[in-house]
C-alpha cells in the first residue's frame, strides 16, 4: 500500500504525540529505539502499568517522548531508581533506559547487581561507542582503532583495554530461568520491536530482561549515511546481535 | 499497608538504631532500602528481624548510591520509604539527596555519624552536620533534626517522616554512633495517642487513572534547558523553604534566660552541657544552652535573642565547628563574643564543659 505523505505518522500509542519534534540530533538513534519500544509496549497493551526511567547523557532527552509515566534520574542511576519503584510496587513494568556509559561504566555496578538480584525491569542500554551529549568521548563500548574526543588517535586496546560487551557479561551472571537478554541493532527494527515485547513479556512475568541496542550517533561520529551504514554493520560483526538467553512462552 | 508493632505505650530498653527501626514502623513506613555501614547496621538488622510481623518490605542494595535513589524510586511509586547511613555513605548518598532536593522527593534518612573525613572511625563525630545540611551540588533545600538521645530518636524518626511529605524537602534524623548504639530506656507509642496524623503518601508515578483518558502521563525532569528556568524554579523552592523554616524550626534552651555564659551545642553533645550547666549552677556560675533541634533550617530569631542577652558564648562539637558556622552567619551583628571547644570525631564531656566555662569566667573570650 502506498501511504500518502499527507496522511499523519504513524505513532504507536505509547508515544507522546504532544511532545514534538525529537530532540535528538539528525540521525541519531535514539528516536527509532524509542519509538520502536512505544509499539512494543502497545502490542502488549502495558502502557497503564509501564514506568520509563531515563538516565543522564543522550538518553536524557528522552524524558517526555513516551506516554507513560516517566522520570529522569541522575547519569548511571537509573538502574537503581527503576527498581526501588518495581520493588515498592511489583505491578509496575519498570523500564531503565540508558547509554552505554550509564549502563557499563558509571553505573556498571547496578547493572551487575540488578542481573544478579534478577530485578523486575527490562534494562535497555543504547551502545553507540561513544559519549554523545557531552561531546563524543570514549565509552566502555568504543570500538578497537575507534577515534573520539579522548582517543584522537584511535582506541589503543592495549591502554584501554577491550570494548566492555554488555550482553555477554549481564548473560553470564542472570538466573537464566528468569531472564531474558538481547542484542539488537537499529539496523533492523522489526527484530527490535520482536526483542522488546520479548524482554517485556519477561517482565511481566517477573523476570529480569536486558537488552542492548547497536545505534548510531552521526554527529560525533563524523559519518555521513552511508559511513554511519557502514560503521553500524561494523559493530554488527563485533558485537554479535543474537538473543543470549531466553525462556519458554516469551513468543 | 504495614503492620504495626507498638499499638500502645510501651516502655523498652533499646539501643538507638534500634529505636529508629521501631519508630519507622510506627509511622507506618513501608519500605526501607540500605546498604550496611558502621554505625548504622543495627537499624537494618532491626528492621529486617521485624518483617514477619511488619510485612514491611527491605532490599538491601549494592551501595548507598543505589540504596539513595531506589528509595527515591520507592517514594515516587507512592511507599512511605526511607533509607539510613553514615561516614562516606552519606557522602557517596548526596548524589541521589541532591535528586531529592533538586524534585521536592519526600527522602528520609537516618544519618548516624562517625569520624571523618574518610573512613576515619566507625564510632561517633559529628562531622557531618554541614554535609547532611549542605551537601550535593545545591542550596541546602533541606531539614535536619540533630537528636539528643533515644526519645528523640523515636519522636524524631516519626515527625521526619510527616514534615518530609507535608513540605517535600528532604528530611534527615541526624545522629550519631554513640546515640545508636547506646541503650537507653525509651516511650515506644503510637502516634495516633498523641493526636499525630501520618501525612499521605501519593505516588508520583503510576498514580490512580487511565493515562488519556483520566489524566496526562506524569513526566518528571531534573534537567533544565535555560539557565533562567532554573533560577524561577529555585527562586520558589527558596520561598517555600524559608515559610516552612518559620513553622518547622525547632530549638531547646536549658537555663538560658539568665545566663552570662550561653552554650551553643546541638545532637548529644547538648546532653554534656545539661550536666556542665548543671554542676556550674550549683557552684553559682550563671550558664545556660541552647540547642538547636533543627541544626537546619535554624530557629534564627530566638537564637539570636539568646546570643544577645548572653555576655558570653561557647561553641562546642564534636567537629571543628561545622555548627558555629552556621550559627555565626546567622547571628551577624550581635557582638557577643565567642569561644570554641571543638573535639573533632571525639566526645565532648560534662568534665569538658565546666572546666572550659570555669576559665571563660576567669578570663573572658575576645572573639
Amino acid at each position: 500500500m502506498v501511504q500518502l505523505l499527507d496522511l499523519p505518522p504513524v505513532l504507536p500509542e505509547a508515544q507522546d504525540a504532544e511532545a514534538g519534534a525529537s530532540k535528538f540530533c539528525p540521525g541519531c538513534g535514539h528516536g527509532m529505539v524509542l519509538k520502536t519500544l512505544a509499539f512494543a509496549i502497545d502490542d502488549l497493551n502495558i502502557k497503564d502499568k509501564t514506568v520509563f526511567g531515563c538516565d543522564i547523557g543522550c538518553s536524557l532527552l528522552s524524558w517526555n517522548y513516551m506516554d507513560v509515566d516517566s522520570v529522569q534520574t541522575h547519569h548511571g542511576r537509573t538502574t537503581p531508581v527503576i527498581y526501588g519503584v518495581t520493588r515498592a510496587n511489583p505491578e509496575v513494568i519498570g523500564i531503565a533506559y540508558m547509554g552505554d556509559g550509564g549502563g557499563l561504566a558509571i553505573g556498571a555496578q547496578h547493572l551487575v547487581n540488578a542481573s544478579v538480584r534478577g530485578e523486575k525491569m527490562l534494562a535497555i542500554l543504547v551502545n553507540n561507542t561513544n559519549y554523545g551529549m557531552t561531546g563524543g568521548q570514549m565509552a566502555p563500548t568504543t570500538m578497537p582503532g575507534q577515534r573520539t574526543e579522548t582517543t584522537p588517535y584511535g582506541r589503543d586496546c592495549d591502554v584501554t583495554g577491550k570494548p566492555a560487551k554488555g550482553a555477554e557479561m549481564v548473560s553470564a551472571i542472570v538466573n537464566p530461568e528468569k531472564a531474558y537478554v538481547a542484542r539488537a541493532s537499529v539496523s533492523n527494527l522489526r527484530a527490535l520491536r520482536k526483542t522488546f515485547k520479548k524482554a517485556l513479556k519477561n517482565v511481566e512475568q517477573g523476570g529480569f530482561s536486558f537488552v542492548e541496542v547497536l545505534s548510531v550517533c552521526p554527529l560525533n561520529w563524523r559519518t555521513n549515511n552511508v559511513d554511519t551504514w557502514n560503521r553500524l554493520k561494523t559493530m554488527e560483526e563485533f558485537f554479535e546481535v543474537k538473543e543470549f538467553v531466553t525462556r519458554e512462552g516469551l513468543e | 499497608m504495614v503492620n504495626k508493632l507498638i499499638k500502645e505505650d510501651t516502655k523498652m530498653f533499646l539501643t538507638g538504631n534500634e529505636v529508629l527501626a521501631y519508630a519507622a514502623n510506627a509511622a507506618d513506613a513501608e519500605f526501607m532500602y540500605g546498604y550496611p555501614i558502621t554505625p548504622q547496621n543495627e537499624i537494618m538488622h532491626t528492621w529486617c528481624k521485624l518483617l514477619p510481623k511488619t510485612e514491611a518490605g527491605f532490599l538491601q542494595t549494592e551501595d548507598e548510591i543505589s540504596a539513595g535513589f531506589s528509595t527515591i524510586g520507592g517514594i515516587l511509586a507512592g511507599k512511605r520509604a526511607f533509607t539510613a547511613t553514615a561516614g562516606p555513605g552519606n557522602v557517596i548518598m548526596q548524589d541521589a539527596m541532591s535528586m531529592a532536593e533538586m524534585m521536592r522527593i519526600p527522602f528520609v534518612c537516618a544519618v548516624m555519624q562517625r569520624g571523618g573525613p574518610s573512613t576515619a572511625t566507625v564510632i561517633y563525630a559529628q562531622q557531618e552536620t554541614t554535609l547532611t545540611c549542605f551537601g550535593g551540588n545545591g542550596e541546602g533545600f533541606r531539614i535536619v533534626y540533630s537528636t539528643a538521645g533515644h526519645q528523640d530518636l523515636f519522636d524524631y524518626m516519626i515527625k521526619a517522616f510527616n514534615t518530609a511529605w507535608k513540605y517535600r524537602f528532604p528530611t534527615f534524623v541526624l545522629a550519631d554512633g554513640y546515640q545508636g548504639k547506646m541503650r537507653e530506656p525509651v516511650m515506644l507509642y503510637d502516634p495516633a495517642s498523641r493526636g499525630i496524623k501520618m501525612e499521605p503518601t501519593p505516588a508520583e508515578l503510576l498514580p490512580k487513572g487511565k493515562i488519556g483518558v483520566d489524566r496526562s502521563a506524569n513526566h518528571l525532569r531534573n534537567t533544565f534547558n535555560m539557565e533562567e528556568e532554573l533560577m524561577e524554579v529555585l527562586d520558589q523552592y527558596q520561598v517555600d523553604f524559608d515559610k516552612m523554616a518559620e513553622e518547622i524550626a525547632e530549638y531547646e534552651e536549658y537555663k538560658a534566660d539568665d545566663a552570662e555564659v550561653l552554650i551553643i551545642a546541638h545532637g548529644i553533645v547538648a546532653r554534656s552541657a545539661r550536666t556542665a550547666i548543671d554542676e556550674l549552677r550549683a557552684k553559682g556560675v550563671k550558664v545556660g544552652l541552647f540547642r538547636p533541634i533543627t541544626v537546619r533550617p535554624l530557629a534564627v530569631k530566638p537564637l539570636r535573642k539568646a546570643c544577645e542577652r548572653s555576655k558570653q558564648i561557647l561553641f562546642t562539637e564534636s567537629a571543628n565547628g561545622q555548627l558555629a558556622r552556621m550559627v555565626l552567619e546567622k547571628i551577624y551583628g550581635i557582638t557577643t563574643p565567642y569561644s570554641t571547644l571543638y573535639k573533632m570525631g571525639v566526645g565532648v564531656t560534662g568534665d569538658d564543659l565546666v572546666q572550659k566555662v570555669e576559665s571563660m569566667v576567669k578570663e573572658p573570650a575576645v572573639i
